[in-house]
């Protein structure tokens, strides 16, 4: 195992604490951007690659998710004024000891599969694991809408880390129309954001409890 | 062909976007459908299976099925929505909950998402490629998300976010299954296969079983998400209800069909590799807790709109029952969606005329309906009895099928389950949707603003009603074949 490799995947890990412990909601942004832009060079770096198409690929994917994406996430921040998660519903000491656990978790869950392809995949596997945790946490977790935004987009991050890992080389066809599905995802979101901002004059997602049973 | 399918509503939403006059994308959206529900009459008499795009499309048994549900459904609401677009063109409108103004997003959106909606369920239908099946999915998603905010104000925007978030976080799981599979694909002869459906079903004995497995688990959670089986059921409720009632009967009635087919697709991949019975356990699992989760909650339930929503919860529950217990019970849940959809939808656009006139989604505030709006009234009556699954309507021919396929099976407590289950809902639906037909109406009653009720709103769910009606007398024997088929390929049901 090469020694910037490993470095690469424990730099994945820390940025999943530092999205669990910032208030700041640009540092989160940036984090999800800096992960998705690690996740990119970890898929050039995987042993096997040839330069070829599916690197173009890669560089593209990698572009959209850490350029593209949270430049949309920013505008929402622009659009809303809103730049702090205040009060969430899981203080952030608390969130980081939360995260340690989901961590122990993901190395205790992936033990018993038997991974078929040897190389990245061994370490990777509870890496992806711990960042979809961290996504779904962040969405449950935290009040702010954009929040939940993040927590999506770092669920996506770790299903791609999850395509990295295992060298799956779906089809460009395939990979586009997720990328577009994601994209417009977030774009969606955001002209909700806006809405939600512009009807409640904030966007604390526990106002929205109108609807229940 | 199969391109026409995707293309002509894709483009055709694309176009609405830019149309400023309304006329004009309503006489669009209705061309649109009627040109779809054309295409997919003419593709009953081409030969299956049709493919195209080397084998990524394909219309088989099972997709043309669904796939003629969608376009009838859309058809109908299309036409259905000439007359639900009329009166909202006044704005604002009041709220008559809460009393604030609102106005509605322009038509032009409305109709160009739901053309945009059309073309993803059609694409749904006929991918045969498990990563564009998932793409098309989330597609539906992203185009139906707009069409809940329609009517603007905080509940609708409310039930919009929530949709959208839960299903697309839902959806990412069932993109990971994808991972899962294309990982288990690989594990024998150390390279991945594409995730073609036919290739799939070809090498499916040397996929790894473990893999497989957790594949079908996250898939099932995925698209559970997306068809509304408990406990991932808790966006639909909300979507339901907000959504103007056409939308409403579109996500009921073809939507939640088109999640459906993705589990089936993956069911009979299990099937196909000795894992059946992994997967039929499961989908009882399921299915008998969503029966359960939605009978409870259609107690004491007083909002007619969200007692419909409970209500589609209960039928995706006994269509994941049906599959799970296979053979003869495989086929009557898929004869079940046909029935299902057809009389649900109906139900959604008689609830739009309802609360039209009435202004309330409140069972209690709008009693009398025969009194106030006869044709209507005689509607509702007729569909309520035939989603509780009385005699003579579809829906009593395929629960009795599943039923009979549970009793085959030797399982009592699946058929304990189902009955106690299908008891409840018909007990609670009755007990608050017939108190709305007959009863007083309240002081003073609403006044209907023409003598006779518009014919675009009662034309087509007499229409769906006297279908459901047909089926559960006679089905038609083109239908039967191709259900039969569509249940041999799926499970090897008969």
């Amino acid at each position: 195992m090469q020694s910037p490799y490993d470095l690469m995947v424990i730099l994945l890990v820390l940025l999943n604490f530092r999205l669990l412990g910032a208030s700041q909601l640009g540092a989160c942004v940036n984090t999800v951007a800096v992960q998705a832009l690690l996740i990119g060079l970890l898929a050039l770096l995987t042993p096997g690659v040839s330069w070829n198409w599916m690197t173009l690929m890669v560089v593209f994917v990698t572009l959209i998710k850490a350029v593209v994406l949270p430049a949309l996430v920013r505008r929402a921040m622009r659009e809303t004024g809103v730049v702090q998660e205040i009060e969430p519903f899981v203080g952030y000491t608390f969130s980081i000891l939360i995260g340690t656990g989901m961590l122990v978790l993901s190395f205790l869950a992936v033990r018993p599969l038997q991974v078929p392809l040897d190389g990245a995949a061994q370490v990777l596997v509870p890496v992806t694991l711990f960042t979809m945790l961290t996504g779904l946490f962040l969405i449950v977790a935290r009040r702010k809408a954009i929040t939940q935004v993040l927590g999506f987009l770092t669920m996506e991050n770790s299903i791609y880390l999850f395509g990295v890992a295992f060298a799956i080389q779906e089809s460009w066809l395939v990979q586009t129309g997720v990328l577009l599905d994601v994209f417009a995802a977030v774009f969606v979101m955001g002209i909700m954001i806006h809405h939600i901002n512009r009807e409640f004059d904030n966007i604390d997602t526990d106002r929205l409890s109108n609807l229940r049973d | 062909m199969i391109w026409a399918l995707i293309l002509v509503p894709a483009l055709a939403g694309a176009v609405s976007f830019f149309l400023k006059s309304n006329r004009l994308g309503r006489g669009l959206l209705v061309g649109t459908a009627a040109a779809h529900f054309g295409l997919v009459m003419a593709v009953w008499n081409l030969p299956r299976p049709l493919t195209t795009a080397s084998g990524w499309l394909a219309v088989d048994a099972a997709s043309l099925l669904f796939l003629t549900i969608c376009s009838g459904l859309f058809l109908s609401v299309a036409l259905y929505s000439i007359f639900y677009l009329e009166p909202s063109r006044k704005v604002p409108v009041k709220d008559y909950l809460e009393g604030f103004q609102f106005d509605n997003r322009p038509d032009a959106i409305f109709i160009g998402c739901l053309l945009l909606f059309l073309a993803a369920m059609s694409t749904v239908t006929v991918a045969q490629h498990l990563g564009v099946l998932w793409v098309a999915v989330e597609a539906t998603t992203l185009a139906s998300a707009p069409l809940i905010y329609h009517h603007r104000h905080h509940r609708s925007l409310e039930a919009a976010w929530k949709y959208l978030l839960i299903c697309s976080v839902g959806i990412s799981l069932a993109l990971i299954g994808n991972f899962f599979l294309a990982v288990s694909t690989a594990s024998a002869s150390g390279r991945e296969m594409s995730l073609m459906m036919p290739v799939l079903l070809e090498h499916a004995a040397e996929l790894s079983p473990e893999w497989l497995k957790a594949a079908f688990l996250l898939m099932l959670v995925g698209y559970g998400t997306k068809m509304g089986l408990a406990p991932m059921h808790s966006w639909l409720p909300d979507a339901h209800s907000e959504a103007p009632s056409p939308v409403s009967a579109l996500l009921s009635g073809a939507l939640l069909n088109c999640a459906f087919l993705a589990i089936l697709r993956m069911q009979t991949l299990l099937e196909a590799a000795g894992l059946g019975q992994f997967g039929r356990d499961k989908l009882i699992f399921f299915g008998l807790l969503s029966m359960g989760w939605a009978a409870m909650m259609l107690i004491s339930q007083t909002e007619y709109k969200r007692m419909l929503a409970y209500s589609s919860v209960e039928h995706m529950g006994v269509m994941a029952v049906g599959v799970g217990v296979g053979g003869i019970a495989g086929v009557g849940a898929i004869f079940h969606s046909v029935n299902h959809s057809l009389a649900k939808a109906a139900l959604f656009l008689v609830a739009g005329n309802i609360l039209a006139l009435y202004r309330s989604k409140d069972a209690r505030n709008t009693r009398g309906l025969l009194n106030v709006l006869p044709v209507s009234g005689a509607l509702w009556l007729a569909g309520i009895l035939a989603i509780v699954g009385s005699p003579p309507f579809g829906l009593f021919t395929s629960e009795l099928m599943i039923l009979k396929g549970a009793i085959a099976s030797g399982r009592w407590w699946v058929v304990g389950g189902y009955l106690a289950a299908l008891g409840l809902a018909f007990a609670a639906i009755a007990w608050v949707a017939l108190r709305m037909v007959y009863g007083q109406p309240p002081t003073p009653p609403p006044q209907p603003r023409r003598a006779r009720e518009p014919i675009f709103s009662i034309a087509m769910p007499v229409a769906l009603v006297v279908c459901v009606l047909i089926l559960g007398l006679w089905v038609p024997r083109p239908l039967w074949k191709i259900i039969n088929e569509a249940a041999a390929m799926l499970g090897g049901w008969k």
